[in-house]
């Protein structure tokens, strides 16, 4: 059997090769980190901040149309800034080589109902090390969505789309679930005990945030009550879908679970650099759209350097392509409504059996397509 | 002070303790302090922070700054040391200063005095760059070397270089106290320029009762009072009676070795009381293996054998986190309270304290502590 590199023409010393140059790059980008980065995320931190303060005073006018709208819209704004380019780029570890403890992974918080830390042990540890590896990478359909042929099919995926609608409202607690990994332990493959204490942890975190939104703030509005909890619950929804679309955008596109666990035993950095690429896929948009996403538009990008500061990954993105393109290695880029596009597609095409690919799913478009058709088919 | 006043101040406290609580579900999951900074950077309800009130420069290599910590510095015993924090180009970095001023005073003020070395990265910076109403971090006082409670009968204070910064808050606090009896301050500065606090010193000499200073210049012989190094002779004529002397040395490694030895001949060890100001060894040789490693929070420590701490903590027993173990998730990631690593992807050295290190990737390099 062929392996995925060896479809793409890439041998082993082609492989410590493309090691070397994005090393290099890493090491560029790294060289320059300085007060900038930091200015740059503090400067966002207060904004998030101050978004979250104005969000929760224009509530205590709610009575009036355009203050309950005004407050819902920066609340939403402060959750997204906070779960996507400060919470998840801060818990990345992007920023603990500035030693600020407000800054560092291991201290930060965020506003999701999942702890920092089992997100950091899932998401940081899981994903992004065994990207892309079947049964290793936990990420892809969040283990309730069929989003790709190489999955059985059973009757249960007939509610594929209802499925994605309910994780994009109920995203955070989605995530928070997702760790508890109830699947796994069904299976029998972890142990009961380890996925209740992520439990406890998780209905904490939580149920603090669910105080603090639905009584604790509403209760300081007084009469106001409904209107509060009503607009906490709405900003909440908007960070929700906002951050499924982003993440299903981020892997989805490209087609996924395409290595195997022999393949990567005791791979080489290169490879493993390889298999992000092969992964991830990118949206095109203007500034303000990549800070929204948390710069995860850049996510082939985030995937080779997931602890480079993400602001930084525009600045390597057209140097990451032109390696991609002479190793001829897929870089999946677009804009948003056609990666969110054929994500819908592949949700609705997976409700039913079989295991061919939707026709709007967009393919890799490099020299060395037909192999990557091949592999993937 | 009225008893009532007191008690009622701390009721305040309490009651402030518990709005900030209440505020902190609030303001869930950052807490208060994230928003409060906001408009006060200074202001914490946990960490102390320090405004800076002045800055003078007094010698060629130093800068001596006066700084107004917020509500949570608890004052110090004289002869105690701060973690100053700093940004340097973005980067949190962490030094050890003494507090130099008297710890009598109570207009909630401290002085701190830094030396630039040339090799500092921190005090040079510190030196240059430090400027009245910047926000600095610092820790609440530490250390062991401290002014006696009671008034011993005869006080040694000695000290070398930038090591006269806990020396010269023991003898302001001394005569501050209105203590009388007799205290020798022996101090060795490379040249006259570079003494800090030199007329100062002076002028305690001229208006306290008992005070006595003595000058050494290394390089400089002829210009102070004694010339050399610290010796018998030195001791002799600088503080006779030194033999029962409560005696507090700091400076240079080679000053406080010579003090030991002297001390030790007599039979007077525990009577003698020393602290390091270690500059940290940034230079240190990569590859070095000797050394032991010290999990701080475990209280374990166990020579090191070269490998990475993830390792060497797992091989001591201790489950710490960890996940990719090549250095990319930072679930690993430990604070480095002392010493130095080495990276073993791209061979950089970092050096405590007080650093984020991914311990799947470090390699201690000489003796080192983390926080684990």
């Amino acid at each position: 059997m062929t392996t995925v590199a060896q479809a793409h023409g890439l041998t082993a010393e082609r492989l410590a090769e493309l090691e070397v140059e994005l090393e290099r790059l890493r090491a560029d980008v790294v060289a320059q980190l300085g007060a900038e980065d930091v200015d740059y995320i503090r400067r966002l931190i207060r904004i998030q901040r101050w978004s979250e303060v104005g969000g929760r005073a224009s509530l205590f006018l709610g009575f009036l149309p355009p203050f309950w709208l005004a407050g819902v819209a920066a609340l939403s704004l402060s959750k997204i800034l906070d779960n996507m380019e400060i919470g998840h780029n801060v818990l990345h570890g992007q920023y603990d080589w500035t030693n600020d403890p407000a800054l560092s992974s291991t201290e930060f918080e965020w506003d999701s109902s999942c702890p920092a830390k089992g997100w950091q042990h899932y998401h940081n540890y899981l994903h992004h090390t065994f990207t892309n590896i079947t049964e290793k990478d936990r990420d892809l359909g969040y283990g309730v969505i069929r989003i790709s042929g190489e999955a059985p099919w059973s009757a249960v995926n007939l509610g594929n789309p209802l499925y994605a609608l309910g994780l994009a409202l109920m995203f955070d607690h989605g995530i928070m679930f997702h760790d508890v990994d109830i699947g796994h332990v069904r299976a029998g493959k972890k142990p009961w005990a380890e996925a209740k204490q992520s439990l406890k942890n998780g209905l904490r975190k939580s149920g603090t945030l669910a105080f603090r939104d639905y009584v604790m703030w509403p209760a300081f509005t007084g009469p106001l009550f409904l209107s509060t909890l009503a607009a906490d619950a709405l900003a909440n929804v908007v960070r929700n879908i906002w951050s499924f679309i982003i993440i299903f955008c981020g892997h989805f596109p490209s087609g996924a679970l395409e290595f195997t666990e022999e393949e990567c035993e005791d791979e080489s950095k290169g490879h493993w650099y390889f298999r992000q690429m092969l992964g991830s896929a990118n949206i095109t948009g203007g500034p303000l759209f990549h800070i929204m996403s948390g710069n995860l538009s850049y996510q082939i990008e985030h995937h080779l350097f997931p602890d480079i500061p993400a602001r930084r990954y525009q600045q390597i993105a057209p140097q990451v392509r032109e390696i991609c393109q002479r190793y001829g290695i897929p870089y999946n880029t677009g804009r948003l409504s056609r990666q969110f596009g054929s994500v819908i597609g592949k949700i609705f095409r997976y409700a039913l059996p079989g295991r061919t690919k939707p026709k709007e799913t967009i393919m890799p478009r490099t020299p060395l397509q037909a192999p990557t058709e091949l592999v993937a088919a | 002070m009225p008893s009532g006043a007191v008690s009622s101040r701390s009721r305040a406290r309490r009651i402030l303790g518990q709005a900030v609580r209440v505020f902190d579900v609030a303001a869930t999951p950052y807490g208060i302090d994230r928003y409060v900074e906001l408009v006060r950077p200074s202001w914490s309800s946990s960490e102390v922070r320090a405004k800076v009130v002045q800055v003078r420069r007094t010698t060629r290599r130093s800068v001596t700054l006066t700084l107004r910590p917020n509500g949570n510095w608890t004052g110090f015993r004289a002869g105690q040391h701060t973690q100053l924090s700093v940004e340097i180009n973005g980067v949190r970095q962490t030094r050890c200063y003494s507090m130099t001023n008297a710890a009598t005073d109570r207009n909630g003020l401290i002085e701190l005095s830094i030396t630039a070395h040339p090799e500092g990265r921190v005090s040079q910076h510190l030196h240059q760059s430090m400027q009245k109403g910047q926000t600095v971090g610092l820790t609440t006082a530490q250390g062991a070397f401290t002014l006696p409670l009671g008034e011993p009968d005869h006080l040694l204070l000695v000290s070398g270089g930038s090591g006269i910064t806990p020396v010269m808050s023991m003898l302001r606090t001394r005569c501050a106290l209105g203590w009388e009896k007799p205290v020798t301050f022996l101090h060795y500065a490379l040249t006259e320029s570079d003494m800090l606090y030199r007329d100062e010193l002076s002028e305690l000499a001229r208006s306290h009762p008992g005070v006595r200073v003595v000058r050494v210049f290394t390089d400089q012989p002829g210009a102070g009072d004694l010339d050399g190094f610290l010796s018998a002779h030195h001791l002799d004529s600088a503080a006779p009676g030194w033999a029962d002397a409560e005696a507090f040395v700091c400076g240079p490694s080679s000053l406080m070795d010579a003090a030991r030895s002297l001390f030790g001949r007599i039979g007077r060890g525990d009577h003698l009381h020393t602290e390091a100001f270690t500059l940290t060894q940034v230079t240190a040789e990569a590859g070095l293996i000797d050394g032991t490693v010290r999990f701080g929070a475990s209280e374990i420590g166990r020579p090191s054998d070269g490998t990475p701490l993830l390792i060497q903590a797992e091989a001591a027993g201790l489950t710490p986190l960890s996940g990719c173990r090549m250095g990319i998730c930072h679930t690993c990631t430990r604070r480095l309270c002392a010493g130095v690593v080495r990276d073993v992807v791209t061979g950089d050295l970092t050096a405590g304290p007080d650093v984020n290190i991914r311990i799947c990737i470090s390699v201690p390099v000489g003796d080192v502590e983390i926080d684990l």
